[in-house]
């Protein structure tokens, strides 16, 4: 990460502000930041803290109710659609649900090719595309012939997760954003899929931002730590000053509550 | 030794598909647990452990099948006990199960105490409203939870206030065994950390004897019960204490899953982790010898031709390898 750190995405005072009166709910609140090119980001947080509001505000999902975001250090504008189709090529996700990201009448064939569409590869002869697909495959552990003409839904969680890396693998995107990509998987599987992630930053040399609870996860793969309390990011740096040393109380209560094995786990400060 | 609560002997159990296929979730598996101890299962997706809960509580609906073995609860058989016998006399009151995602398949519609009423009505139909909420509260206030929860909806509950209000609805009978699968999994560190509180709680107070504690989170296993079993493609592979199953675990495939545990503690965010290549074999067709062979940086040709038994090492603590101890111990210590 050394000399010149390029800019990847950054926010201004980025808000997001849902329902009004009563059940009016500040999501995300009035948060800064700078991501740079190839870092890894780790946003942790407790249910509701608003992260998923954010990661959905960074993908262009929903609007912003408030502030500005930045791509490359140029204000993005992805108003028209066409801008909009232009910036998904840079930024691609993996939710929590794999089976939520697929047409369920799509099969998987069609899945993979539409990434090589996407990436401008529609006019490739049939040969080259096969080849594209059956690398990316082989890339996460997947046999290509025995996944053609299957839809998503006859995979196992698993296996699904992994074609969600296939994808990424043939998009290529500058920003990966993984919303809790291993909480439904064992801590076994996490470990392949942490590995081929990494292992496909390196190669392509993504910006991957995780959104997760998961502390230790957190702490393995980030470059930076961001901890987000309410829709506010309180306390953000390298995992060892973060995790290993936090600041905040909101942090400190986090960090205690995680499972340990080498020190002792203190049950008593249950509330 | 104390005395036995749940007892399973050699069970196997398989589930019929819809193309007339047996699947082998759970294949001969054997297991004890004393009063006031606890047994945590770990292992790999799909290698059968919410299927060997059902099984050891007699819950035989189709496409799930009895095949052979014995369970006995506190001295009394169920196998080949009637489904509906089981459903009516031993589920929640010898038994309780908190299935996997349980908190997120509460009925919309329906106050807490609805489901409280449901829970005690099934097994004394008599019961009146008032004697059920009585009861609900004091057991409520007992564990911790707000007595105002009765009266709510499931909707209006956070996640771990959902999942605690399941977890105590689920004892409300004062059953002798709790099997929780991953009551935690999907909560954030801070709920997750008071629904471990409060199971440890229900052991403490009494309220359970004996306890299982299905998830593939290791540490918190690790800092929950007792023993840890690990199971893979439908078999035990491992059983020992909590301690030699973490820091000591014999079976390779263990010790590849000990091996992926990523916890926030100083030093350990250089450690390489061991991802185990390759995939679960398919039940349907299991290898003949073991089933983790095809995965295993040790193996021998043998392996996947000899069907390994369970051996023992030690007190309460078994693999199922072909190698002895001492192999496997010079093994891993040349990586
Ligand atoms: N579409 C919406 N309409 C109204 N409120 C919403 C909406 N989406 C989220 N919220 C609220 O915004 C807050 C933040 O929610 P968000 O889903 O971003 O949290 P999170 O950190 O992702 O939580 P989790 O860890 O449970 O996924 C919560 O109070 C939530 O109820
Ligand atoms: N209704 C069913 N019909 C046929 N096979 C089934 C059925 N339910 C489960 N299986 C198979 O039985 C095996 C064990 O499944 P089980 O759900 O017990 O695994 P698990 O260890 O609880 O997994 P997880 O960690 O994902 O909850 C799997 O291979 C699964 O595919
Ligand atoms: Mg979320
Ligand atoms: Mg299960």
């Amino acid at each position: 990460m050394a000399e010149k750190r390029k800019l990847c995405l950054s926010a201004k005072g980025l808000t997001k502000v849902f329902g009004f009166g009563k059940t009016r709910t500040v999501a995300v609140d009035n948060v800064d930041f700078s991501f740079y090119e190839g870092e890894v980001i780790s946003i942790v947080g407790e249910s509701g803290s608003g992260k998923t509001t954010l990661s959905k505000m960074l993908l262009g999902l929903i609007n912003e109710t408030e502030g500005e975001i930045f791509f490359l250090g140029q204000k993005r504008d992805i108003r028209s659609q066409r801008n909009k189709q232009e910036y998904w090529k840079n930024i691609q996700a993996i939710f929590q649900d794999p089976f939520s990201s697929y047409n369920i009448f799509n099969k998987i064939d069609s899945v993979l090719l539409d990434c090589i569409k996407m990436r401008g590869g529609g006019n490739l002869p049939k040969e080259k595309k096969i080849e594209m697909m059956r690398e990316a495959c082989s890339f996460v552990n997947l046999k290509f012939d025995e996944l053609t003409n299957k839809y998503p839904f006859e995979l196992s969680g698993g296996q699904m997760q992994r074609l969600m890396i296939a994808r990424i693998f043939l998009l290529k995107p500058k920003i990966l954003l993984a919303d809790e990509p291993t909480s439904m998987i064992d801590a076994c599987s996490r470990a392949t899929i942490l590995d081929m992630l990494m292992e496909l930053r390196k190669e392509i040399g993504m910006t991957v931002i995780f959104i997760t609870h998961d502390i230790g996860l957190a702490y393995y793969v980030s470059d930076s730590v961001y901890i987000m309390e309410h829709g506010k990011f309180v306390e953000s740096g390298t995992p060892d000053e973060v995790i290993l040393h936090p600041k905040q109380p909101y942090t400190k209560r986090l960090i205690n509550d995680v499972p340990k094995i080498y020190e002792e786990w203190d049950l008593s400060t249950v509330g | 030794m104390g005395k036995v609560i749940l007892e399973v002997k050699d069970l196997t159990t398989k589930y019929i598909t819809r193309f007339k296929e047996d699947v082998y979730a759970v294949d001969h598996v054997s297991l004890k647990v004393e009063e006031g101890k606890s047994l945590g299962i770990a292992g790999e997706s799909g290698c059968g452990k919410s299927t060997l809960a059902l099984s050891l509580m007699g819950y035989y609906f189709p496409p799930l099948y009895y095949t052979s073995g014995d369970i006995i609860i506190d001295g009394k058989h169920i196998s080949g006990m009637d489904p509906d016998e089981v459903r009516k006399t031993i589920l929640g009151k010898e038994i309780a199960y908190i299935p996997q995602a349980a908190m997120n398949a509460l009925n919309p519609t329906q106050k807490i105490i609805n489901f409280v009423e449901d829970v005690v009505r099934a097994h004394n139909p008599s019961a009146t409203k008032k004697d059920i909420y009585d009861m609900a509260r004091q057991r409520f206030e007992f564990l911790g939870l707000p007595a105002n929860v009765l009266d709510k909806y499931a909707v209006e509950l956070s996640g771990g206030m959902k999942q605690r209000t399941v977890i105590a609805i689920s004892v409300i009978l004062g059953p002798k065994v709790l099997i929780a699968d991953e009551p935690s999994s999907a909560l954030d560190v801070t709920s997750q950390k008071m629904v471990i509180k409060m199971l440890r709680d229900l052991m403490d107070k009494g309220i359970i004897k004996a306890m299982i504690f299905i998830t593939h989170e290791l540490p918190l296993l690790y800092n929950v019960t007792n023993d840890i079993m690990v199971m893979y493609a439908g078999q035990i592979v491992e059983r020992g204490s909590a301690k030699e199953a973490v820091f000591d675990p014999l079976h390779p495939y263990a010790k590849g899953l000990m091996g992926s545990i990523i916890v926030p503690e100083e030093g350990l965010r250089n450690v390489k982790l061991t991802a185990i290549p390759g995939v679960p074999p398919n039940l349907k067709h299991p290898p003949a010898g073991c089933r983790f062979a095809e995965r295993c940086k040790f193996a021998k040709p043998e392996c996947r031709v000899i069907s390994v038994q369970i051996k023992e090492a030690g007190p309460g603590r078994t693999y199922r390898c072909i190698f002895s101890e001492s192999e496997l111990r010079e093994a891993y210590k040349n990586g």
